[in-house]
């Protein structure tokens, strides 16, 4: 704190909320630290959405998992692009749409999908650990898996290409979020059934804020085992499905997926 | 109809006046997206030429969304004020913006002039127009509404305090709403958007807000800001609803992608009326808007963004709303792209929603997938401060944490008082006066601790 700025008589009211109340102000202004401690979460976010996306590590450690995997490009060749191109993030590289046909063995009940998405720094600390905890509840069900395939400059719906091409029954791709100030590392998770291009994001149930101070891995993978047994049970997904599994007090996840142009 | 001329040396041909429109609009990634984007700077400038000599009177006859399926356009045509226009009718495009800027265009005439203009109007005159002219022309236009407040009074500006919280946590959102009100903000709505969809929630988040502005007699009002379905489904179950929202577009495929039409934001309204919760006056809606929201729906027709969001402001002045508020960098860099384009889109939005007579507040804000940051923001908020705009946001420290994006803060806007002797809605600038929130000057008073709001908070 600054030996300038007396501190608002209102601090005890941060206890409830994570948003900056309460900051003090020196004029109309904030003080020093406060605006450092704003670049400085400002700084976290865009690093998260430049960081270069280290595929193969987190291919590594799904490997680690006892899982085959498969990294992929998306049509967006580079950062820039993608920003700019959402379509073009959301399509295969012409290279990989082969390599995914010549992959494919077959149908399968699941494919499993790792997008960069907006947040690199998110799939880096929170994919491989989630799927750690969801494989025993999918080797429970009995469920057939197909590849893991780990995908750079991608998109929500690059998904469906990918399920498609692999045979899926359900696809589930875990991706990073748009990074807010507060959360630069938070996952979500798309589950989509019967795959194919073309889909929209109604036919598609999220589980989103999967981090740290969110969903923690052992809470999303429940969530996203209960919502994948009731897909392939209704054969659908997407509004259809309402997510009634029973974990208590989750945050609430805003439909919020135009807007995040994932 | 085609638009041909020889600039330079080369002859730039465009197939229809949509296509003159998009071509001679400043660059930005959402009409390149679309594919509608002027591909050489040359062209664009032979665009903005050949638009300068357009007659107004053009764009009465030639749709650029078809009359027949779009009940946008229907409105638009159907509602224009011929006798408004008649001051204008001869004028072309580029004669227009030197209207605009004379001295002949008092506050008074433009006020007039409103009913006149059709959103592409306003649209083509301010691809014509620099920033300066944007902010020049925009700082005459008055646009003043009422419900427990006047906002839009010249010498003001008003500030939405949105006080969001991750999942919607009563105690969360009211330490927020304490911590806005004791920085001097909240006059033109206290606006919470809402994490969850279900009823009741947002029932009670609008007795949370209707209980502080009971207690503490603030004049002001509240909206949560859910589809107009649920906000009518609210009134039919007796809950206090101040304003009506909705997010609105500028085609009527957009406004489907949104869940809604004309006819039902006619209900919102009516529902919204019916409660006579309004002390001073009756505008009881609250529009949101952005460019980009109609290709994001795939409902452009070829248009470029700017015009597009133009028309959503003819869509919102129809239903007399309290605030409209344009939510410039929200939706990405794949529309606009950076600082530059943020920046020159929000005085865009604002210029154009004034001259239509629409109350324009700006959400100056970014994602952090943008290239911008707080410095373009500054810049923004400074500039449209100056423009004269109707209202702000005031988040927490610029940072909301349910939506994840940066607006700005209660600091913003004490910043911007501070720098243009900007006042705040009469009715507030004298409440906080009474709770001693503010001094004499209008300043904020040193904080006390023990403040009586605070008792709110425990």
């Amino acid at each position: 704190m600054s030996r300038l700025v007396p501190p608002d008589p209102w601090t005890a009211l941060r206890r409830h909320t994570p948003a900056r109340i309460a900051l003090g102000r020196t004029g109309a202004s904030l003080p020093t630290h406060e605006v450092l401690a704003f670049a400085l979460a400002h700084a976290q976010a865009r690093d998260a959405v430049h960081t270069a996306f280290d595929a193969e590590r987190v291919a590594e450690a799904i490997e680690a998992l006892g899982q085959s995997v498969l990294i992929t490009r998306s049509a967006a060749p580079d950062r820039a692009t993608y920003l700019r191109r959402p379509d073009l993030g959301r399509r295969l590289s012409n290279p990989d749409r082969d390599a995914l046909t010549a992959a494919a063995k077959g149908a399968v009940d699941l494919v499993l999908v790792v997008a960069d998405g907006l947040s690199s720094t998110a799939v880096h600390a929170h994919a491989a650990p989630l799927i750690a905890a969801l494989l025993p509840l999918i080797r429970a069900e009995g469920w057939s898996l197909g590849p893991v395939v780990v995908a750079h400059q991608a998109r929500v719906a690059l998904g469906d290409e990918v399920g498609e091409r692999l045979g899926a029954r359900l696809v589930l791709l875990l991706v990073g979020e748009r990074p807010g100030l507060s959360s630069p590392d938070s996952l979500g998770a798309y589950l989509t059934f019967a795959p194919r291009i073309g889909l929209t994001d109604a036919a598609r149930n999220c589980v989103s804020n999967i981090r740290a101070e969110g969903l923690s891995y052992d809470q999303a993978a429940f969530k996203l085992a209960w919502l994948a047994r009731e897909a392939l049970r209704l054969g659908e997904s997407g509004v259809a499905l309402k997510d009634e599994s029973d974990t208590a007090a989750l945050p609430v996840a805003r439909d919020l997926t135009d807007r995040r142009s994932l | 109809m085609t638009y041909a001329r020889a600039v330079a040396g080369t002859t730039y041909a465009f197939e229809s006046l949509a296509d003159l429109m998009a071509k001679a609009s400043p660059l930005r990634s959402g009409d390149v997206l679309a594919g509608v984007a002027a591909t050489s700077a040359q062209q664009n400038v032979a665009a903005r030429m050949i638009l300068a000599d357009t007659p107004l009177k053009a764009f009465l006859s030639q749709a650029l969304v078809p009359y027949e399926t779009d009940e946008v356009t229907r409105l638009i045509l159907d509602s224009h004020d011929a006798s408004a226009f008649a001051p204008v009718a001869s004028l072309t495009v580029g004669e227009l913006r030197d209207w605009l800027l004379s001295e002949t265009a008092t506050p008074t005439a433009l006020g007039r002039l409103a009913p006149g203009l059709t959103p592409e109007m306003a649209a083509a005159v301010s691809k014509l127009m620099r920033n300066q002219d944007l902010i020049m022309a925009a700082s005459k236009c008055r646009v003043t509404t009422k419900f427990r407040n006047t906002i839009g009074l010249p010498g003001t500006m008003a500030v939405r305090l949105q006080p969001n919280h991750p999942t919607d946590d009563p105690a969360g959102i009211t330490a927020s709403i304490l911590d806005g009100l004791l920085y001097g903000c909240g006059d033109a709505v206290i606006g919470i958007n809402p994490a969850s969809d279900n009823l009741s929630v947002l029932g009670d988040l609008s007795r949370l807000m209707d209980d502080l502005i009971q207690r503490f007699e603030i004049p002001t009002q509240s909206c949560v800001l859910t589809h107009v379905s649920s906000a009518i489904a609210l009134i039919e179950r007796g809950a206090p609803v101040d304003l009506v929202f909705q997010s609105i577009a500028g085609t009527e495929a957009a406004n489907a992608s949104f869940g809604v039409s004309l006819s039902l934001l006619k209900e919102g309204l009516d529902a919204g009326r019916s409660l006579k919760r309004g002390t001073v006056g009756n505008n009881v809606m609250y529009f949101e808007t952005g460019q980009g929201s109609a290709l994001s729906a795939g409902a452009h027709h070829g248009i470029d963004q700017q015009t597009l969001e133009a028309r959503a402001y003819g869509v919102a002045r129809a239903f007399e709303p309290l605030l409209v508020n344009s939510v410039v960098g929200f939706i990405g860099p794949e529309y606009l792209y950076d600082g530059k384009q943020i920046i020159r889109a929000g005085l865009e939005d604002h210029f154009c929603g004034k001259l239509l007579g629409a109350p324009l507040g700006v959400d100056v804000c970014y994602t952090n997938h943008a290239q911008a940051d707080q410095d373009d923001m500054d810049s923004l908020l400074t500039l449209l401060a100056t423009a004269g705009v109707t209202f702000i946001m005031g988040v927490p420290g610029a940072d909301d944490v349910m939506l994840n994006y940066q607006s700005t803060s209660f600091h913003d806007a004490l910043y911007v008082r501070e720098l243009l002797g900007l006042k705040r809605a009469p009715e507030f600038e004298a409440w906080l006066g009474q709770l001693k929130i503010t001094g004499v000057d209008g300043r904020l008073a040193p904080a006390a601790a023990g403040h009586p709001l605070l008792t709110a908070g425990a």
